[in-house]
């Protein structure tokens, strides 16, 4: 590569990272305790109470009831069941197709006795707050989307760094730290080394970071396209007046995937169903499976099952993205793992702006030998 | 002004450089990609990839270079 190349990537690796360095620490910061979220929710929230005697296994049409009888005014719109404890959550509604967050109440029942919980709502909770400056710097879509564009500096970073890297290491072995030169040689070393070594857990997590910013585009994509192929017949049907058994569509679900387990459940009149359907997510037993949800529609007037699909590929994109980049699929050790990954990646970050930062104290000469080192063939030069 | 060796050196040279990150970045990427397909052994897998992976950067910060 000629001198005049390798200018050109250290400009891009230069002005990439710099407009998306600051953004990317508070990425990082706020990702660190994202990463134990379910362990610190876990010690957050009170234990579960004792079952009362007598207590019945409530079905899903109970919860429902009890969830209809707390909110007189106000419809279902979400249903699931938490992985970790024997609780349902059921989000209610004045409109099933709410989208202000504040005007949704979700609450949480024991699943084995019905029970409804005297638990802080999951939205006033400190890790949600951090979870929402981490998805979107607390300004909703927008912000998601610039966080989205910063995600694509880091990987342009990332790429001109990797060119930039090579004329460095014409004369050093891999992951030579110099430590009896200057302190500046001593971070540039150190940089390269952890950068180069963290070079694919780093893009991994920029790239499905980038596709989780898209989340809101890509539901609304599935809304439009397989949402309205499958409920296409009823486009001019009236919505039923009374709605079946939600138990009774489940197991009808079910009977049509065998094997599966219900990940949620929407309500007719949300985004995530239509005015005429139960949309039962079903999902896999394996890490893989669990995360690439099927949808079932089951019509509510009837019972009876519309249609089963595979998620289209985009979708699955998105939904496979979010283990990937929360590293929240394989036990305590991979969160560990991830966490101390996530601390080098900013020692990576803080070092890249220790080296501009010094720079303009640096003589030019220096900064020259640095990019190519003394011994560059003449024709490259 | 010699192109065909010019193009030659350099390529041996890349190869040389991008050794070692090419193998750790391959053997990240099993690791990522082992946790999400199975669990119990993928996992262990995922566990002993990735975190060689920190072993080794703390073993490189922690070496005396001779220079």
């Amino acid at each position: 590569m000629t001198q005049a190349a390798i200018r050109r990537w250290y400009l891009v690796h230069k002005w990439t990272s710099l407009i998306a360095t600051l953004f990317l620490l508070l990425l990082c910061a706020t990702g660190l305790p994202l990463i134990f979220m379910d362990e610190i929710d876990g010690w957050l929230t009170p234990p579960l109470p004792a079952v009362p005697a007598g207590a019945r296994t409530p079905t899903i049409d109970d919860i429902v009831a009890s969830a209809r009888r707390a909110h007189p005014s106000e419809v279902p719109m979400f249903l699931n069941r938490d992985e970790d404890e024997p609780v349902y959550f059921i989000s209610t509604a004045t409109r099933p197709d709410e989208t202000d967050d504040t005007r949704i109440h979700t609450d949480q029942y024991d699943a084995r006795s019905g029970v409804r919980l005297d638990r802080p709502a999951i939205n006033h909770s400190v890790m949600f707050t951090i979870l929402r400056l981490h998805q979107g710097l607390l300004l909703g879509l927008p912000g998601t989307l610039f966080l989205g564009m910063m995600g694509v500096l880091l990987l342009a970073s990332l790429v001109s760094g990797a060119v930039v890297y090579a004329p460095f290491m014409r004369k050093l072995a891999f992951g030579t730290v110099r430590k009896h030169r200057s302190r500046r040689i001593r971070w540039l070393d150190s940089h390269n080394m952890i950068g180069m070594t963290t070079m694919a857990w780093l893009t991994v997590v920029g790239a499905t970071g980038v596709i989780n910013t898209l989340a809101a585009p890509v539901e609304t994509l599935w809304q439009n396209g397989q949402l309205a192929q499958m409920t296409a017949a009823y486009r001019h049907v009236p919505p039923p007046t009374r709605l079946t058994s939600v138990d009774a569509a489940v197991r009808t679900a079910q009977a049509a995937a065998p094997g599966m387990a219900v990940r949620f459940i929407a309500f007719p009149g949300t985004h995530f169903s239509s005015r005429h359907h139960y949309a039962i997510f079903l999902q896999g037993s394996t890490p893989l499976t669990a995360r690439l949800v099927k949808p079932a529609l089951v019509d509510a007037g009837t019972g009876r099952l519309t249609g089963i699909r595979e998620l289209p590929l985009y979708a699955k994109a998105l939904f496979l993205s979010e283990p990937l980049h929360y590293g929240d699929y394989g036990g305590l050790p991979l969160k560990i793992i991830w966490a101390l990954l996530d601390i080098a990646a900013m020692a990576v970050l803080a070092s890249g702006l220790y080296l501009w930062l010094g720079r303009r104290h640096v003589p030019a000469q220096t900064r020259l030998s640095e990019i190519r080192p003394a011994g560059l063939p003449e024709a490259e030069a | 002004m010699n192109r065909p060796t010019r193009l030659r050196a350099s390529s041996l040279g890349l190869r040389h450089i991008f050794r070692w990150p090419l193998l750790i970045g391959l053997l990240n990427v099993a690791g990522l990609v082992s946790a999400l397909v199975g669990d119990g052994w993928y996992d262990a897998l995922s566990w002993l990839l990735l975190g060689g992976t920190l072993i080794l950067m703390i073993v490189l910060l922690a070496k005396r270079s001779s220079d």
